[in-house]
């Protein structure tokens, strides 16, 4: 079995490099998931290869400033062949992308390919950069040891933070509304370059330390897992960071953990991190308030459910309005309804258990609470079948299922603005009376 | 004002009468790939007019508004808002947009998207303050939804999202507004608000251009009105290009308006 | 059996005689060898494939998502590695790794649909988050790998970046194989497909199963993936999806058309790449496919019909001369129109105006004005005589007739205004060729009763000077 093996002087930087770096890109990363343009990091991630053999041709040295701003050159030379690509031929942006990084990439290999007869040069060392390996690179700092990636890694986040802080409002209004925005006087093409630049920098930087599957990840990720949470920009701006702090500790302790489970030894945290940032957007989107999954499953199951128990009770006022006193079997209003066998038991039960449905299996019939809800359910279908034909001019004939749908959401309230806006009408278009309103009269509240 | 060749007017003195009139388009011809869309249009806005622009789909109406606002190229023409190329007077110049052509998914409140009206007043960089606040929310308040400033914009109605766009243009405290078809599928009350809106922004003097796709209202709402169509087919004082005569006329048909419109347009000019 | 096609980097190397290299090219254009026929018609094959079902994902305006589902084979590369070494299989089993490749591909297929629809996760954001994720799953996966004492991911890594020259001929039968099924497949389902591309609503009305068609265009998609990933590499597959089919896009806007265009432009992408790669030595066959592509791009976008760049260019300058000669023509012409007699009396040349008045005319600036002129002049229509522009007779005919078809656009315009503005073409000479007999009688018929165009020049011309 392996053993966990873990270091704070070690494992805790890395886990710094990785929030510093997750944090920048998530920041910038939420403006690009808005504009469309997520998969910018992975373009670039790739569109820097001739670049950095271009470099290392020339330099002969695997790292250094050279191989940065190379790095830089060819990630900015993608941005404006993309735009440029864009304008001049009014390609779709993606497909723009794509022609501009894969061919770029292509000449990457042929020019290293060329290179490496002389040295090595890994084409892989810029896919998946080493976590791993910045602890060890240290710079003196006023007697303090302190990792080059984290001093890159922090200016890199200074730097964006200070864009976001300063320009909010400009990419605010650009991302919503450009045409707004340019018939103000904010460019929204300065803007857009500006914010392009700013991400070529970002994952330029975080490439060179922690490779580019964390960069390519936390652009999108945590943005479309905050989105899926939220509602408003600021708050999706604090969740993506909030979210991109978690996944890069998460990742990196996964990393450790996971791989030890099946006897394996720990794996490369980047890729954990990104596998981790994709766990927390699906636990997300299963729970997320605003979309979530379940969340909407179960709303959805209470509102069904609501809906059953009220058609249970609006048949029952229906009947009783025929013939008075007479209880209604289950299998009886189970012919009258479209309801399965299932929820139909369920809901008669529900409202037996509220007091609305008095009776057993021999027969129901609605209490005094069940009759002031059905009466309201009645009295709003037949006041939005009257107003239907009445206001809208539909044919009697077509008004029966729009109201059948509406009465479940129909309040008090709206009831009333439906009766002003109605005539004094004592009869819905099929010649059914419209109930009084219950609630008004009874005043005794429900059990 | 009439229809057929731009220039014609009288005196073909390219100095404009009023020097301040808040819009004056000549010879304005815009071409998507060779294929024109504004064909040499002319017109002139008076001070403090409500001008509907009105004009069959694909007649160029929102690309006249863009290229107004320099958003689009144009081909050739020449375009001044009182009495000055656009770039100058652009604070004096509010736009609404189509409600089609954003995201209403976006993640922002409707008051962030009113407050956007005073991004220009605030200026670059600089962040937006309490009174900036203060003062969209009365814009919320003239439009009547004061009480969803706070509500995210995807829950809004049709309408409700036209009034933010209004709001918006409202804080602006422009001269000349460029609504592109405000009205389209709102509710009533909304039609009214802004109809309302519109009466009050005339008595301040106020200049606004709107495009609008329902002639039957032509005249109730606006005074006066530009027909598009690809070129401006007529132009001028609701009452004399909708004369009460057309008017009757009108409200059998939509389209068949344009075409009354030119025969009396027709008749008038043999008269002259 | 592994039959190694780097013979022909190895011996070209070695080769200096340009009449050797010659006779080599011979050779492989003729395709005289066992081997190179089967690379170079086997990535031929895939790049037609890849043509065809690009175009649709192009027109689908989800042209990247080759982009993440290529990336997203790679944890399933990495778990049937790891499963193979754990039962004992032989790990570099090629059929193995694809089966792999291809479960985790489809996987992550379903997981972008999924979150389209159940989520509504922009298009962009949902490749994103697949991409990033699925291709982080296979980063660990493969540090796992490499930190086995027994395993390295050497043979991984091939898939990366493409081994085309170390194909072998089963290899290329899967290849062939597959790729001939997605061209078979897109092309018995044309139409409903075509229909996915340009109006979905319209289909799903249609009792069609929008996520059906998808998922089959994307299943395509990974077919596509999985066999270009051996001969071009994972990430260069995507290319092959992208390129030949946005290539096409300039050449035509019908989509049979742009199939046809595509599937051309990808196989003769990929035959000169593998014919250049295994001609040069040291050059990666995939990346050299790819720059061949990228290279047909350019044409394309450069040069291409109707859609290319200079095709645009030249067509709006021509554009914009034509239509300022018109406006010239015109303005002399109603200019002279609308001449009383003191005012003839006094210009002392009936026939002319000078630039002064053509500059009152319209919101145009002398030195444009000035061009149009020369530029008219050269063409014969005007002359110039002592600061004073004249029409010659052709340049007098040309001005009536463009203002006679003007005023009938115009009156089209207003008479017909809720007709399609499609048809009109103000440039077009012949107002008859597009519109109606009945229509221009009656356009006709009123411009009459407006009063006539002039007759005949009447006035002294500079030729009768």
């Amino acid at each position: 079995m392996a053993t966990i093996v873990w270091n704070w002087s070690f494992d805790g930087w890395m886990i710094v490099h990785a929030i510093l770096c997750a944090l920048s890109c998530s920041l910038v990363g939420n403006f690009l998931v808005l504009r469309g343009t997520s998969l910018l990091g992975d373009a670039i991630s790739h569109s820097i290869l001739p670049g950095l053999a271009l470099a290392f041709w020339f330099t002969g040295s695997r790292s250094g400033p050279e191989m940065f701003l190379a790095a830089l050159a060819a990630a900015v030379v993608t941005v404006f062949l993309i735009e440029g690509l864009r304008n001049a031929t009014r390609m779709d942006q993606g497909a723009a992308m794509g022609v501009v990084f894969t061919a770029l990439f292509a000449l990457g290999i042929v020019l290293i390919v060329q290179v490496a007869d002389h040295v090595d040069l890994d084409p892989n060392c810029v896919l998946y950069g080493s976590l791993e390996l910045t602890p060890l690179d240290r710079w003196d700092i006023g007697g303090w040891l302190i990792p080059k990636a984290a001093v890159t890694l922090g200016v890199t986040l200074l730097l964006n933070g200070l864009f976001v802080g300063l320009f909010y409002k400009e990419l605010l209004l650009t991302t919503f509304d450009s045409a707004f925005a340019d018939s103000v006087g904010f460019s929204s093409r300065l803007v857009h370059y500006l914010l392009m630049i700013l991400v070529a920098f970002t994952a330029v930087a975080s490439f060179e330390s922690v490779g580019s599957v964390l960069v390519i990840a936390m652009l999108v990720v945590p943005t479309s897992a905050a989105l899926l949470i939220t509602d408003r920009l600021g708050a999706v701006i604090g969740w993506s960071a909030g979210l991109a702090a978690l996944a890069a500790g998460l990742g990196h302790v996964s990393a450790v953990v996971v791989p030890t489970w099946w006897g394996y030894g720990s794996t490369l945290t980047s890729g954990m991190m990104a596998v981790a940032a994709g766990g927390l957007l699906l636990l997300c989107g299963l729970f997320g308030p605003r979309r979530g999954l379940l969340v909407r499953w179960w709303q959805q199951r209470l509102f069904a459910a609501q809906v059953a128990a009220d058609d249970v009770l609006a048949y029952l006022f229906r009947l009783g309005e025929q013939s008075p006193r007479d209880p209604a079997t289950l299998a009886q209003i189970g012919h009258a309804l479209p309801l399965s066998s299932r929820s139909l038991h369920r809901a008669v039960k529900r409202l037996c258990r509220t007091g609305e449905l008095d009776g057993d299996e021999s027969g129901y019939r609605l209490s005094a609470a069940g009759r002031r809800r059905a009466q309201d359910l009645v009295r709003s279908h037949r006041l939005w079948e009257l107003y239907l034909v009445e206001q809208a001019q539909i044919a009697p004939s077509r008004i029966h299922d729009k109201a059948e749908a509406w009465e479940h959401v129909t309040d008090q309230t709206l009831r009333a603005r439906l009766d002003q806006a109605t005539s004094d009408s004592k009869l819905d278009p099929h010649g059914s009376a419209i109930p009084p309103e219950a609630s008004e009269r009874e005043t005794d509240p429900p059990r | 004002m009439v229809s057929d060749s731009p220039k014609t007017e009288p005196d073909a003195n390219p100095s404009p009468p009023l020097p301040h009139w808040p819009l004056r388009v000549w010879d304005l011809t815009v071409a998507y790939q060779q294929t024109p869309v504004l064909w040499d249009v002319a017109f002139d806005v008076p001070p403090a007019s409500l001008v509907a622009v009105v004009g069959p789909n694909g007649a160029g109406k929102s690309t006249l508004l863009k290229a107004i606002m320099d958003l689009t190229p144009r081909t050739s023409g020449e375009i001044q808002v009182f009495g000055q190329p656009f770039s100058r007077q652009r604070r004096r110049v509010g736009y609404v947009p189509q409600r089609e052509s954003v995201d209403w998914d976006f993640p922002v409140s409707v008051l962030d998207v009113v407050l956007m009206g005073l991004y220009r007043e605030i200026g670059w960089c600089w962040p937006i303050r309490k009174h900036h606040q203060a003062r969209a929310l009365e814009a919320l308040n003239q439009v009547g939804i004061a009480d969803l400033a706070h509500r995210q914009i995807s829950h809004l109605s049709g309408g409700q999202q036209q009034r933010t766009f209004l709001a918006r243009a409202l804080v602006q405290q422009a001269d000349l507004y460029l609504m592109d078809e405000p009205f389209a599928a709102v509710d009533a009350a909304t039609e009214s608000a802004i109809v309302q809106q519109l009466g009050q922004m005339k008595q301040a003097g106020k200049t606004c251009v709107v495009i609008h796709h329902d002639l039957q209202t032509v005249p109730e709402y606006f005074d006066h009105v530009l027909l598009l169509n690809m070129r401006v087919v007529a132009s001028g004082p609701v009452a004399q290009v909708f004369t009460s005569e057309n008017l009757q006329k009108t409200y059998g048909g939509r389209l068949t308006l344009l075409e009354e419109v030119t025969t009396a347009l027709r008749r008038r000019e043999k008269t002259l | 059996m592994s039959l190694d096609c780097g013979w022909a980097i190895q011996g070209l190397a070695e080769l200096g005689p340009v009449a050797e290299i010659s006779g080599a090219l011979w050779r492989l254009l003729t395709l005289a060898d066992y081997n190179t026929r089967v690379v170079i018609l086997g990535t031929a094959l895939l790049g037609c494939a890849a043509g065809v079902v690009g175009s649709f994902t192009l027109l689908r305006k989800r042209a990247l998502v080759g982009d993440a589902i290529s990336h997203a084979m790679l944890p399933g590369l990495g778990l049937a590695y790891l499963l193979a070494l754990a039962m004992g299989i032989e790990e570099r089993s090629w059929s193995w790794l694809l089966l792999g490749a291809t479960a985790s591909s489809l996987v992550g297929t379903a997981a972008i649909l999924g979150m389209r629809r159940w989520l509504r996760i922009s298009e962009d954001a949902a490749f994103g988050i697949v991409l990033s994720t699925f291709f982080g799953a296979g980063v660990a996966l493969l540090g796992v790998i490499q930190s086995l004492p027994s395993g390295h991911a050497a043979g991984l890594e091939g898939l990366l970046y493409g081994q085309a020259a170390s194909l072998t001929w089963s290899d290329m039968g899967l290849i062939a194989g597959a790729a001939a099924a997605a061209l078979v497949v897109s092309l018995l389902l044309f139409k409903e497909l075509t229909l996915l591309c340009f109006d979905q609503q319209y289909l799903s009305t249609q009792g069609y199963s929008l996520s059906g068609l998808d998922g089959i265009l994307m299943a395509l998609v990974v077919m596509i993936a999985i066999t270009g990933m051996q001969a071009v590499g994972l990430i260069l597959v995507i290319a092959l999806l992208i390129v030949p089919a946005a290539a096409a896009r300039f050449w035509t806007q019908q989509i049979q058309r742009q199939v046809i265009i595509a599937a051309g432009l990808g196989a003769a992408g990929c035959f000169g790449g593998s014919v250049i790669s295994a001609l040069v030595p040291d050059l990666p066959a995939g990346a050299v496919i790819i720059l061949v592509c990228t290279g047909l791009f350019l044409l394309s976008a450069t040069f291409g019909y109707r859609q290319g760049v200079l095709w645009r260019l030249w067509r709006r300058q021509d554009w914009q001369q034509a239509l300022a000669r018109q406006h010239l023509l015109r303005g002399i012409y109603e200019r002279l129109e609308v001449r009383t007699p003191g005012e003839i009396a006094r210009a002392g040349a009936e026939a002319s105006v000078t630039v002064e008045e053509l500059l009152s005319l319209r919101s145009w600036n002398r030195r444009t004005v000035e061009r149009v002129i020369e530029r008219s002049q050269r063409a014969g229509l005007v002359t110039r005589i002592d600061g004073r522009v004249w029409l010659s007779k052709t340049g007098w005919l040309a001005a009536r007739r463009l203002v006679h078809q003007h005023r009938l656009w115009e009156l089209y315009l207003i008479t017909h205004a809720d007709v399609a503005l499609q048809q009109v073409d103000r440039l077009a000479d012949d107002i008859e060729h597009v519109l109606e007999p009945a229509v221009i009688e009656e356009l006709e018929e009123i411009l009459q009763q407006r009063g006539a165009l002039i007759a005949e020049c009447p006035h002294r011309s500079p030729e009768s000077v």
